[in-house]
């Protein structure tokens, strides 16, 4: 994926753009809210990562509401030390698809930028059907089958599975979990996600000879069929 | 000798009073304060309009007195030249001049003129002696100063022509009424200059109203402004729109003490609670990088140094947002939602790790519950209790989470709306009387709960949540267990105005709520 990164901090930007570099992205840089607000209209890419608070006088808010002014549908990821929910509802409101906030692990900002690049790919279509390897989910009739045999999930398993597969082969962090399946925005501490996840894996993976769901050590876990 | 020193003393003392005079003019301006004074504004403006009106006032009423009595005379004169001609088309000449003799003879006033004159200008009738050289058209007022019995008068004549060149003046003697209308020209006058020093006099004393009303807050938000933080508006006890600006004030002076009381713990909270585990990464990793004996040592020394840090944000943000929830700012999204649907997705959430260790969760609650709240604080507050109280749960324990509406009781007994009942339950080992008195306080953290993980934020951001909502947390023993319930005020109807009346129950409420209430169950 080709990817701006606007942050005026070296390290923090250098550290990103090296791990990005490192997993196969195509990384452009800009220090200054006006070079990135250049870059970022004026040439294509797949995802932007804007840190809020730029020197230079265009900030992070003003680039992402100038992009939506011109109708460039880029997926934002905004990265900042501005952590209140009001400021992330403001991000948020603003046109940005995700709020990450500093400090922040590496694998969640990855994480993260890959679900949006795909986000950006296959929005398109509104899908009926989901399908990884020999598991097919139908999101109308809300039935799982893998390899044609019949699995009952709870209501709150078909969710995680269906986030799950919508993210097949990327990793997905239990905070991108909790927000996305469960809608809570804040950290319960405890390992509850680990154990929803143990618990649908006894039912999608324990029965077949393949496991599909992965445990990615330090990010989260990723759906994949090998 | 005397003279001379006179002399000598002479400019000084002429200096000295130019200088007093000076002073003076110089602390009058500061005592008027020209118009930049709001009270020299307001008073110069009731000043003004009471002026005007009081003009204008007396105006209407010289121009009514004075017109009234032009146009009575005016009417009588007209009423009197229509019967005298009536007369000379019925009678002629000779009744014409009879009727205006009798005329003058039943004049108890004395103030009718008449003249008849004939064509050749000679009086016929009337008590004038001559047609007055003044008067040459008819139908036109004319205003004549005329010499009767010795004495001068002034009076208003009009002039009718009659047939075969016969001339008729009417008209009325009106030298009492111009007394009168001096007289009353000489009251208003003076009334007009009584009422310019009335007004002088009320300005003054609406100047000085309205700044004694100013001065008393001005002194005490000047006082604030310089750091007395204590100080208070002085309440009359009138419920005036005074007092009203004042509690305004003091209301406004809570809330800025209460915000700075939030920064001053969490920074304190910062330079004490911090620091330890700051200390514990940064000798770790500075440990590692000196002595760390192969890459792998290194490595996991700095991984365990990465989660200390991590330990740290979360810290870090649990303290701002409990300061944040404290300081009451974040009412901005409150909406109405089903507090049970909330209870039971947050059981669901937490089931499968209770149930790793036997421990049944039991919702008890009714079917619906409508609450005016912030859902993700609430969602945030319950699962807090709901992790705690697994923590602490026995094997097989089993927790309760309960909901229920009922009376507030929880409040000062005065307020009479219905309240949300909270409760989670559980069977573990619970707390001792003075723990529990201190469960809620930032980073406490009781001697049987030193061995599990937790930061000790838990309890106070919860404590913090029910406070932004104006209700209470409550520790209840149970044997074996500890129940803690929320009681958060509910409105009927679960409209927006609630919003209103949860914002003045939050801050009356607000001392209370520090209190944690204990109560023995056997």
């Amino acid at each position: 994926m080709r990817i701006l990164l606007v942050e005026d901090d070296p390290t923090v930007r250098s550290f990103i753009a090296k791990g990005l570099t490192e997993t196969g992205h195509l990384v452009e840089q800009a220090d200054n809210g006006k070079d990135g607000l250049f870059l970022a209209v004026s040439e294509k890419f797949d995802v932007i990562i804007l840190d809020r608070m730029l020197p230079g006088g265009i900030d992070g808010l003003r680039i992402l509401e100038t992009l939506r002014a011109q109708a460039n549908a880029t997926p934002v990821l905004i990265l900042s030390a501005l952590a209140d929910v009001d400021d992330r509802v403001a991000g948020l409101k603003s046109g940005s698809d995700d709020y990450l906030t500093k400090p922040f692990a590496f694998s969640e900002l990855l994480a993260r930028v890959e679900a949006l690049g795909r986000r950006g790919r296959n929005e398109a279509a509104p899908q009926t059907k989901l399908e990884v390897g020999g598991l097919e989910m139908d999101l109308l009739s809300r039935s799982v089958r893998r390899d044609g045999q019949k699995i009952d999930l709870q209501p709150r398993e078909f969710r995680l599975l269906e986030f799950l597969m919508r993210h097949a082969g990327q990793v997905v962090t239990r905070t991108m979990l909790l927000e996305g399946v469960w809608d809570y925005h804040f950290d319960p501490q405890t390992n509850v996600i680990d154990v929803h996840v143990s618990r649908l894996r006894q039912k999608v993976d324990k029965p077949f000879s393949q496991p599909l769901i992965q445990t990615v050590r330090n990010s989260g876990y990723m759906l994949r069929a090998d | 000798m005397i003279r001379f020193r006179f002399s000598a003393s002479g400019p000084e003392r002429q200096s000295s009073i130019r200088k007093k005079r000076r002073f003076s003019y110089a602390a009058f301006r500061h005592h008027i304060g020209g118009l930049r004074s709001a009270g020299v504004r307001f008073a110069l403006g009731y000043a003004v309009l009471f002026w005007v009106s009081a003009v204008l006032f007396l105006s209407v009423i010289w121009w009514g007195t004075a017109g009234l009595l032009e146009r009575q005379v005016e009417a009588s004169v007209s009423a009197d030249a229509r019967a005298l001609s009536e007369r000379w088309t019925d009678g002629g000449l000779s009744a014409l001049a009879l009727t205006i003799e009798d005329r003058l003879e039943d004049n108890v006033d004395d103030d009718a003129l008449y003249l008849l004159v004939d064509p050749h200008n000679q009086r016929v009738a009337g008590n004038l002696s001559a047609w007055p050289a003044d008067v040459a058209m008819s139908g036109v007022w004319y205003q004549l100063t005329i010499r009767r019995a010795g004495a001068r008068g002034v009076a208003e004549v009009q002039a009718f022509d009659l047939p075969s060149g016969y001339r008729l003046l009417v008209g009325r003697d009106v030298r009492g009424r111009t007394n009168l209308r001096r007289l009353l020209t000489d009251t208003l006058l003076w009334a007009w200059v009584f009422i310019t020093v009335l007004t002088l006099v009320g300005a003054l004393l609406v100047r000085n109203m309205f700044r004694r009303m100013i001065s008393s807050i001005a002194r005490t938000t000047s006082a604030i402004a310089h750091g007395d933080m204590s100080r208070r508006m002085t309440l009359s006890g009138r419920g005036d729109e005074l007092d009203e600006v004042a509690e305004a004030i003091n209301e406004m002076l809570d809330r800025i003490a209460r915000l700075m009381d939030g920064v001053k713990q969490v920074s304190n909270a910062i330079a004490h609670d911090l620091r330890t585990p700051i200390t514990r990464a940064r000798t770790q990793l500075e440990y590692a990088a000196l002595h760390a004996p192969d890459e792998a040592a290194l490595r996991s020394a700095i991984e365990n140094g990465v989660s200390d840090l991590d330990n740290i944000t979360a810290v870090f943000e649990a303290l701002l947002r409990i300061a944040q929830i404290e300081a009451g700012s974040r009412r901005s999204a409150f909406a109405v939602f089903d507090l049970v649907a909330v209870l039971h997705d947050i059981v669901e959430l937490y089931e499968p790790v209770a149930e790793e260790q036997a421990i049944r969760i039991i919702p008890r609650t009714p079917s619906h519950v409508l609450f005016y709240g912030d859902r993700s604080m609430i969602q945030q507050a319950v699962s807090n209790l709901i992790d705690n109280a697994i923590k602490f749960s026995p094997h097989g324990g089993t927790i309760t989470v309960s909901a229920a509406v009922g009376p507030d009781l929880s409040c000062d007994g005065k307020s009479s709306g219905q309240a949300a009942t909270i409760a989670v339950t559980d069977e573990g080992v619970g707390m001792n009387e003075a723990d529990l008195e201190r469960a809620s306080e930032r980073f406490f953290r009781a001697d049987s709960a030193r061995n599990t993980p937790g930061s000790g934020l838990g309890l106070s951001l919860v404590q913090a949540i029910v406070q932004l909502h104006g209700g209470s947390l409550q520790f209840m023993r149970r044997s074996p267990g500890l129940s803690v319930e929320l009681h958060l005020p509910v409105s009927d109807t679960g409209d927006t105005r609630t919003g209103a009346d949860m914002n003045q129950d939050s801050q009356s409420s607000h001392p209370q709520d520090r209190t944690t209430m204990i109560k023995r169950h056997p």
